[in-house]
């Protein structure tokens, strides 16, 4: 047993972290926030395209770096870290993972290297309305080629050129590809909750789609669920630990009744809690990374366990940020909000954690009490 | 990144399973492992407990991660871990060495005289003698520095007088480990000096506390001009206070998450067998979210373990995440447990073994993790620490710190 990532990993962590420290600054998410018609940094997805993380996992003979997927967790902590106003989450670990995993060899010639050279960014159309996405009630369908129905919302949607769009064919739901240009379909923009990431609607009319492969069926889009869930977990775990480093920072600065507001237990024991609840999320990625690199199949359990803790972590960090930096953190000026928003965006992206929790549960009966390993 | 067993690890574990399938009783997976809160034990027990810990130790099980020159094994802890993931699978005595081999030992190795460790440590190991912990006392508990029990030096001994409280098996030790007050003129942490007392010395009295789940694992232990002498002092005169830290550092290792660990299984057997509304109970959402979120924090706390125990077995020190165990873990026990009485219904003002559920685990568990969140650091003192220690904020203001012991100011209030 050993739980610790590898040198090399942390080498190409460390990497990452200089990178996007020199390149993106919270400056550069909160122009994209401020801006009316920016929809992501195209100066900041070129360079994470030049340094190989969109095709991180993609092998070399398609244009990928060929690394694996502990070190694309590792980059995507950083990612998560500088709030990076890009579609880097569902253009990586939904549509790039999707063909990656059920593509044929023709869809893979064709859109991975072009997936990873950043020229084209993926989306991933799942919920169509309010409430949890549920593959069972999908209601776009599929067939004959053509795809028809409505999606909304489509996280990172305005720059893409093509989405894997779950929709129902003859045999129950399966993956869809589809290329957004032209006139088969309409997207229109939603305000977002996080306006350095986008929204839209999406309306597919007739519009001409293949199916991914011979993939779908329930048990695989769950499986890419789970994998991007993964994912997606480490970047709000990145989150919640710089909102964390932030905050602490600043009660340290922070002068009231004559001391430093961080020497007030009041403050510390928030503090302390809120280190605690983050890093028992950690804990729980790095059991899910390694499953996940592995192809474990306690996959199924960690990835559910790890994404509701992430979240949580990442919106109580949002939460706390705000509070413990007191009237300043509810100024426009300061960048708490930019936590605050990103860490509900993400929540909110690939099902919230109550969402996760009930998978959770109805994984674990499946197993049957006596086959649960507890923590003993 | 690795969460299975290394071949190495692999082999140990089939060597140990053998072993305890040689020697033990395998529990059966749907058999309820006894909850050993508080129980006073009785001499019966702790004979079978000795006996099973002298079998470990002369078969070669015993104490895995100390030096074989002290009777140990000179494995890594991760060994340690795999013997103790099986072990626990069986029928056992319980452990009455938590506090002499997780603390008191690694204390003595650490800060003992040569003659000190030849002539206690193997002997500890083997375990037909039994040590217990003397810190707090009625008025010092979060505040352990405030001590008061006297040492007064006497030719060759030292003379010892006062109160300590909440000793764990003091009952059944057969030593102890004290720190007492040498100094009142010093300021209160350089006014401290340690010893090892023998429990059957002339002058100590033990006293059982009843606590409030009826059980008394814990023990007043009263001092009335107890000799010590001089070679049992542990560490320099007024030094006790760094040996006690030693203590303390292994303490928090030792405990670890305790409370709610390795009970999500019996929680969920519970939420499938008790009704509500009619349907099983699993089938209501608002208990499917508790449920969920018992067993992320449970995982979560078994992960962050490994953490600490891939840190330690390549020579690192333990990191952040090693501080963070027990704060999470008590109150997560606590929070279990009233949530399977809430389960239970009108039951869970049962207390009784033949008609609550899994005989009222849940109850005997609820009466018994408040203690587990004031022993050994209350939640309070542990977000202190990690806050101070791990996360570099200032430190308490403390207008004590730099007074001569005598003149700070002291009050207790009686219940």
């Amino acid at each position: 047993m050993n739980l610790e990532f590898s040198e090399d990993q942390k080498f190409v962590q460390h990497t990452a972290r200089e990178f996007l420290a020199k390149n993106a600054g919270l400056d550069v998410c909160r122009k994209v926030l401020e801006s009316k018609t920016a929809t992501s940094d195209p100066g900041l997805w070129k360079g994470v395209a030049e340094m190989g993380w969109l095709g991180a996992v993609v092998p070399e003979d398609l244009g990928g770096a060929g690394l694996g997927h502990l070190e694309l967790v590792l980059i995507a902590e950083e990612i998560g870290r500088s709030l990076a106003p890009i579609p880097f989450s569902t253009s990586v670990y939904l549509a790039t993972e999707a063909i990656l995993l059920f593509g044929n060899d023709a869809q893979k010639q064709q859109w991975l290297p072009r997936l990873a050279s950043g020229e084209v960014v993926g989306t991933f159309a799942l919920a169509e309305g309010a409430g949890e996405p549920d593959l069972a009630s999908v209601a776009t369908r599929f067939e004959n080629g053509k795809l028809n129905g409505t999606k909304l919302p489509v996280f990172d949607a305005a720059d893409a050129g093509v989405a894997i769009v779950v929709s129902q064919g003859a045999q129950g739901p399966v993956l869809a590809l589809a290329e957004l240009a032209g006139k088969h379909v309409e997207k229109t923009a939603l305000e977002s909750f996080d306006p350095s990431r986008t929204l839209a609607k999406l309306v597919f009319c007739d519009a001409p789609a293949e199916r991914l492969g011979d993939g779908g069926g329930a048990a695989a889009i769950e499986t890419l669920l789970d994998r991007a869930a993964v994912m997606t977990g480490f970047e709000q775990i990145g989150g919640a630990t710089r909102a964390f480093e932030i905050t602490r920072e600043f009660t340290l600065g922070r002068y009231a009744f004559g001391r430093p507001i961080a020497s007030f237990q009041a403050v510390k024991h928030r503090l302390a809690e809120l280190y605690a609840q983050i890093e028992i999320a950690r804990s729980n990625g790095y059991y899910a990374a390694w499953a996940l690199s592995t192809g474990n199949e306690e996959l199924a359990l960690a990835a559910c366990s790890f994404r509701a803790a992430a979240s949580e972590a990442f919106e109580k960090a949002g939460e706390e940020m705000i509070q413990l930096h007191g009237g300043v953190g509810f100024t426009w000026e300061y960048d708490c909000h930019l936590f605050y928003r990103r860490a509900k965006w993400l929540s909110a992206s690939l099902g919230t954690p109550s969402a996760w929790r009930e998978k959770l549960i109805q994984r674990l009966e499946a197993k049957g009490a006596a086959l649960v390993d507890d923590g003993e | 990144m690795n969460f299975e067993d290394t071949p190495q690890e692999a082999a140990f574990r089939a060597k140990a399973r053998a072993w305890l399938e040689k020697n033990a009783r395998l529990r059966p997976a749907d058999e309820i492992a006894p909850n050993l809160l508080g129980e006073r034990e009785s001499a019966d027990v702790i004979q079978r407990a000795k006996d099973w810990q002298t079998k470990k130790f002369d078969e070669g099980w015993a104490v895995l991660t100390w030096p074989t020159e002290y009777g140990g094994q000179g494995l890594g802890r991760l060994e340690a871990v795999v013997w103790g993931q099986e072990e626990a699978k069986f029928d056992v005595p319980p452990n009455i060495y938590a506090i002499g081999h997780g603390m008191l030992g690694p204390t003595i190795m650490a800060h003992g005289s040569d003659e000190q460790k030849q002539k206690y440590v193997r002997e500890m190991a083997r375990g037909q003698v039994v040590w217990c912990q003397l810190f707090s006392e009625p008025d010092a508990g979060s505040d352990l520095a405030g001590l008061r029990t006297s040492a007064v030096k006497d030719g060759n001994d030292w003379v010892i007088n006062g109160q300590k409280i909440w000793s764990t098996g003091a009952h059944f030790s057969d030593y102890g480990m004290i720190v007492t007050r040498s100094d009142t003129n010093a300021p209160k942490h350089a006014g401290l000096t340690y010893f090892i007392v023998d429990m059957h010395a002339k002058g100590v009295e033990v006293r059982p506390i009843k606590q409030i789940n009826g059980g008394s694992g814990f023990n007043e232990v009263f001092f009335s001009d107890v000799r010590v002498p001089d070679a049992n002092r542990l560490g320099g005169v007024g030094d006790g206070w760094r040996v006690a830290i030693t203590t303390l550092m292994n303490e928090r290792v030792a405990i670890g998450a305790g409370g709610g660990a390795g009970r999500f299984k019996d929680l969920l057997k519970l939420a499938r067998a008790t009704k509500r509304g009619g349907r099983p109970a699993i089938e209501d959402s608002a208990v499917r979210q508790k449920l969920a979120d018992f067993y992320i924090r449970s995982k979560g706390l078994q992960f962050t373990g490994y953490r600490t125990l891939s840190a330690l077995s390549r020579g690192a020190t333990p990191g952040p995440e090693g501080s963070i165990g027990k704060a999470v873990g008590a109150p997560l026990g606590q929070e279990m447990a009233s949530f399977a009485m809430e389960l239970q219904g009108v039951l869970g003002a049962v207390n009784d073994r033949g008609v609550s559920p899994q005989d009222a685990l849940w109850q005997e568990m609820y009466l018994g993790t408040p203690g587990i969140r004031i022993a050994g650091g209350t939640d309070e003192i542990l977000k202190n620490i990690i806050a101070e220690r791990v996360l570099r904020l200032p430190p308490e203001i403390r207008v004590d710190k730099d007074r001569p012991f005598r003149e700070i100011p002291t009050g207790s209030v009686k219940g």
